[in-house]
């Protein structure tokens, strides 16, 4: 089986995230008063051949917390699809 | 002392650090590569400032499964000396031989000029022979170089004077202003508890020859030599 998991990493709720800082004011001085907060992390999809939607969710989860995500800074999480 | 220096691909700094090690101060100084599985015998590793794999992901998050990180790795918890400098402190952050990490500077600016840095306590060889009292002006070149801890973890790096530089003002005062990226406590750099792995975003190897006008760093690796001759 193959699935498609689509990750969403983002910098931890109590981290200053800078880029996401500089994004809101630029917002601001396009007018765009209504809009704060904004956080930027990362989207990444990759591919699993598995036997299972188990265990292709263990590999996702492996790979996301030996390499994709740093947890001291980042939370992860994803949506598993199959795909033919 | 055998030094053990390791290039990954995006590594700038290596040569410098060589140069540094060998020509200057003459030691023994082995170029290792970071597809090698064998540290040819070096007792002290050094990862290298740059920007190994393009700094992709995170810095230092690919660099740390690189092949020779398994030996130095081994090499850390064997009791073996590691440093590093730069991206070589993001890589050992990621490998979690140190503890805490490396985030975007809190202004969102890349940082190229000096700082002044100070030793916090003499207890470890980098910092053994460098004065507390004694401000070190010593090259910075980062975008990712504020450190951080949580609250558990940054109390007991404290409690344990793992701390081993901190930023600090030309007179030698702590303070925020002196503080370039936003580092918890001014932190420059840091060490394990057990003080055999060291890093630090500084770069002594930039201001260790006469002719480039500032020999600062020189007394960081002093420290180290003059400890591990003894």
């Amino acid at each position: 089986m193959k699935f498609i998991a689509e990750i969403d990493i983002m910098p931890l709720k109590a981290l200053l995230d800078p880029q996401g800082k500089a994004v809101s004011s630029s917002l601001k001085n396009l007018n765009l008063s209504e809009i704060d907060n904004v956080r930027i992390g990362k989207h990444i999809s990759l591919e699993i051949n598995a036997p299972s939607e188990e265990v292709a969710k263990e590999k996702v989860e492996e790979a996301c917390k030996k390499i994709l995500a740093n947890q001291l800074m980042e939370s992860y999480e994803f949506e598993l699809k199959e795909i033919n | 002392m055998k030094f053990g220096v390791i290039t990954f691909p995006g590594s700038n700094c290596d040569q410098d650090m060589i140069y540094v090690l060998r020509d200057l101060l003459g030691n023994e100084v082995v170029e290792l590569w970071h597809k090698d599985h064998d540290l040819h015998g070096a007792e002290f590793i050094v990862l290298p400032g740059g920007f190994s794999y393009g700094d992709y992901l995170r810095s230092g998050a690919i660099a740390n499964y690189s092949p020779i990180m398994k030996e130095v790795i081994e090499h850390a918890n064997n009791g073996g000396y590691v440093m590093g400098i730069c991206n070589g402190f993001q890589i050992l952050c990621e490998s979690k031989l140190l503890p805490g990490t490396l985030l975007h500077n809190d202004h969102q600016k890349f940082l190229c000029r000096n700082a002044f840095i100070k030793a916090d306590n003499n207890e470890s060889i980098i910092n053994r022979s460098v004065s507390t009292k004694e401000v070190l002006n010593i090259p910075i070149a980062h975008a990712e170089g504020r450190f951080f801890a949580p609250e558990e973890m940054l109390k007991e790096i404290e409690a344990n004077h793992q701390v081993i530089y901190r930023y600090c003002n030309e007179s030698g005062e702590v303070t925020k202003e002196s503080n370039p990226n936003g580092s918890m406590n001014n932190i420059a750099g840091v060490c394990n508890k057990n003080r055999n792995v060291f890093g630090m975003m500084p770069h002594p190897e930039r201001a260790a020859d006469i002719e480039l006008g500032n020999v600062d760093g020189l007394k960081i690796f002093e420290s180290i030599l003059q400890t591990v001759e003894a």
